[in-house]
């Protein structure tokens, strides 16, 4: 399975940058800097430190995780090496990259099949990795099995420039208010969902609130004659 | 639509087509003209936002005909206040005074799944003290009394039984009192920590959760005498706002209603976190899957919390004088609180040390407390039994010292989208009932 594989089909962009060896799974930030202000006499203005999530992991993925992947690649069938991008076990949880064109199907057997039988799925988050070019927006998923007791988690990257991603309320009703939040704060767009309005913020509201380029607002406080910034303004360790 | 059970508020006939006019001022006649004249159209009514039975500020949207629910939306977002956003800007330690404040009726349940994340990421899950452990069991527990105790209280509030509700409140604050002498403060305590809490128990607390006990007890015993045989109690509950497994499972329904429904499905029982599987306590579940036997449920949670809390005072006295923090100096937090003659403020023994004895403890203090620690990259799931059902946290860290991303999976956020299958087909009347049936908070469903 290729790292640079394009994840989402539009041909967005792979500028940015591009290091390390290790197989890049996801470029969460570039920092830049040891403090929030720039032009700080520090000295560390000139730092920059991609940091990457832990790479794929390896077989024997140890627990369980290897029982559900290998049932999970028989459903499949010919579609799992295009579905499942990557595998992580880390920090003892497994994670499975999905390609989106197969999120559907690989919920649908994650609920169904009586081996994986992951009876909720715990919501949507999103996330918003503005470094990592190309698949700016992911849209996380825990899935819970009852049954079996078990925990995993569906990953699905997306550009910002094509921010689609299949609903699964058709397979998991109760991810229809995840959805929308996650549509609300992050734009993803969530193909064939019932009815993707806005849930927490008014319905005329502008933008996507828990983007990383979002600004958090706020007013600088003036206490004691000493302006204070707003906190995402404050000169401040990262 | 029929009903096995005796009803409160069903109609005075039993002929359907008879129809049902109410009206609040104006003149009859020509009331009854305007609705012979609009006939069987559908209206649609508004409930809340700012309705005293909706918990908050929920909006609910109802269509009716007569006094039939035929459709439920909920509304919500009116309390939203972008705290997942806020703590992407502030250090791992801040983040628990902002999640704290999420469902502020049981602030110290998302403390604790948010530390157990964080304490994921780090990887120091295992070195959190004994002792620390079992002050978050009790501070969970008696949360998670005081939530259920809400809940009662308030739904008895809205069905016009104000003695429920105060009777719910006496208790709740004899568990805020501990609360309090622990923490420092009644709700929204920032109480526990990355690492263990933020200070130990003090001197006489295992007396006060001993003596607090039977005073918890004796409420919640008045609370089942006062309810669970009243026949208009029952009247509005039994048959009420129903909800069988499939539909539990098809909406991700957790905590007391699914276990209304018949599946004993609670965390503490099937992922122990904080050495739960060690505290002797039973799951209460029923199979009527209706209102009322939500409400048993949550006052059978309630007593058997109070044997976890009792077992949770005789295993601090046993460890009195243990540490409530990890040892690693570089993540634990390094100022202990104390309570001086002016109030709750940080140790004089600890600004002794940093303001006069050692220069390196200053500099580590004010690392700690301005910089933060830094967290490896990575994300987590953790996911504890809160009160309302199964509470989540997704935490995402850059490996630097504030999350970079932190998702709260707030039950009563997921539980809400039941709201249309408990109400719909009903009377107006158990839409009430069925809100508070469900008992989310509105600062949690909307963070």
């Amino acid at each position: 399975m290729s790292d640079s594989q394009d994840l989402t089909g539009t041909g967005a962009p792979q500028g940015g940058p591009q290091p390390g060896d290790r197989d890049q799974i996801t470029l969460i930030n570039v920092r830049q800097g040891q403090f929030g202000a720039q032009g700080d006499t520090s000295g560390f203005d000139g730092l920059v430190r991609p940091v990457q999530m832990p790479g794929a992991s390896e077989r024997p993925y140890g627990e369980w995780f290897d029982g559900v992947v290998d049932v999970l690649e028989e459903l499949l069938g010919d579609d799992a090496a295009a579905a499942i991008e990557h595998v992580v076990v880390d920090r003892g949880e497994l994670t499975l990259r999905i390609a989106r064109e197969h999120l559907i199907a690989v919920a649908q057997h994650l609920r169904d099949d009586q081996d994986l039988r992951f009876e909720m799925c715990l919501g949507v988050s999103g996330v918003h990795y503005p470094a990592d070019a190309g698949r700016e927006l992911h849209a996380v998923y825990p899935m819970q099995s009852i049954t079996h007791n078990r925990r995993l988690r569906l990953e699905v990257a997306v550009s910002e420039a094509d921010p689609h991603v299949p609903s699964i309320v058709s397979v998991y009703p109760m991810n229809n208010w995840h959805e929308r939040e996650t549509w609300d704060f992050f734009g993803i767009v969530f193909d064939g969902h019932p009815s993707l309005a806005r849930i927490e913020m008014p319905d005329d509201w502008v933008g996507h609130p828990q983007r990383k380029d979002y600004p958090l607002g706020g007013i600088p406080v003036e206490y004691k004659g000493a302006e204070i910034p707003s906190p995402d303004n404050r000169r401040q360790y990262r | 639509m029929t009903q096995t059970a005796p009803h409160a508020t069903g109609a005075f006939t039993d002929d359907p087509d008879a129809p049902e006019y109410s009206a609040y001022g104006g003149d009859w006649s020509e009331i009854a003209d305007e609705a012979a004249r609009l006939g069987q159209q559908r209206i649609v009514v508004n409930m809340g936002p700012q309705h005293p039975s909706t918990h908050g500020v929920l909006r609910v949207m109802l269509e009716i005909e007569g006094e039939t629910v035929t459709e439920t939306r909920a509304g919500i977002g009116y309390l939203h206040t972008g705290i997942e956003k806020n703590m992407e800007y502030r250090t791992w330690t801040q983040g628990v005074t902002f999640c704290t404040r999420m469902d502020y009726v049981a602030s110290m349940s998302q403390e604790l799944v948010y530390c157990l994340g964080v304490e994921k990421l780090l990887g120091i899950t295992d070195d959190v003290p004994e002792r620390a452990n079992v002050l978050r069991v009790l501070m969970a527990e008696l949360t998670r009394i005081g939530s259920h105790l809400v809940a009662v209280g308030t739904g008895g509030n809205e069905m016009g039984a104000t003695t429920v509700m105060t009777t719910a409140f006496i208790a709740r604050e004899d568990t805020f009192r501990v609360i309090e002498m622990i923490s420092g403060l009644r709700t929204n305590n920032a109480y526990i920590r990355p690492g263990g809490v933020a200070q130990d128990a003090p001197e006489g607390a295992v007396k006060a959760i001993r003596e607090m006990i039977p005073k918890v007890k004796q409420k919640l015993d008045e609370l089942v005498d006062l309810q669970l045989a009243n026949p208009i109690f029952k009247g509005r509950l039994k048959g009420v706002a129903n909800l069988d497994l499939a539909g539990c499972m098809a909406l991700g329904v957790t905590g007391p209603i699914l276990r209304s429904a018949g599946l004993p499905y609670d965390l503490r029982k099937s992922e122990p976190y904080c050495g739960y599987e060690t505290y002797d306590f039973q799951v209460p579940t029923s199979t009527d899957g209706d209102a009322y036997s939500r409400v048993v449920l949550r006052l059978e949670e309630c007593y058997e919390s109070l044997k976890i809390v009792a077992q949770c005072a005789d295993r601090l006295e046993a460890s009195e004088g243990e540490p409530v923090m990890v040892a690693d100096k570089k993540i634990a937090w390094p100022a202990q609180l104390s309570v001086g003659s002016d109030g709750q403020g940080n140790s004089l023994d600890h600004i002794r040390h940093i303001m006069g004895e050692s220069m390196e403890a200053l500099i580590h203090h004010f690392k700690l407390v301005t910089e933060g620690f830094k967290v490896p990259a990575g994300q987590v799931y953790s996911a504890i039994e809160g009160p309302k059902g199964l509470l989540g946290v997704h935490l995402v860290s850059d490996g630097g010292t504030k999350p970079w991303r932190a998702h709260f999976r707030d039950p009563g956020f997921n539980n809400l989208q039941a709201l249309g299958i408990l109400t719909e087909g009903g009377q107006v009347a158990d839409v009430v009932v069925a809100i508070a049936t469900i008992d989310m908070v509105l600062g949690g469903v909307d963070r």
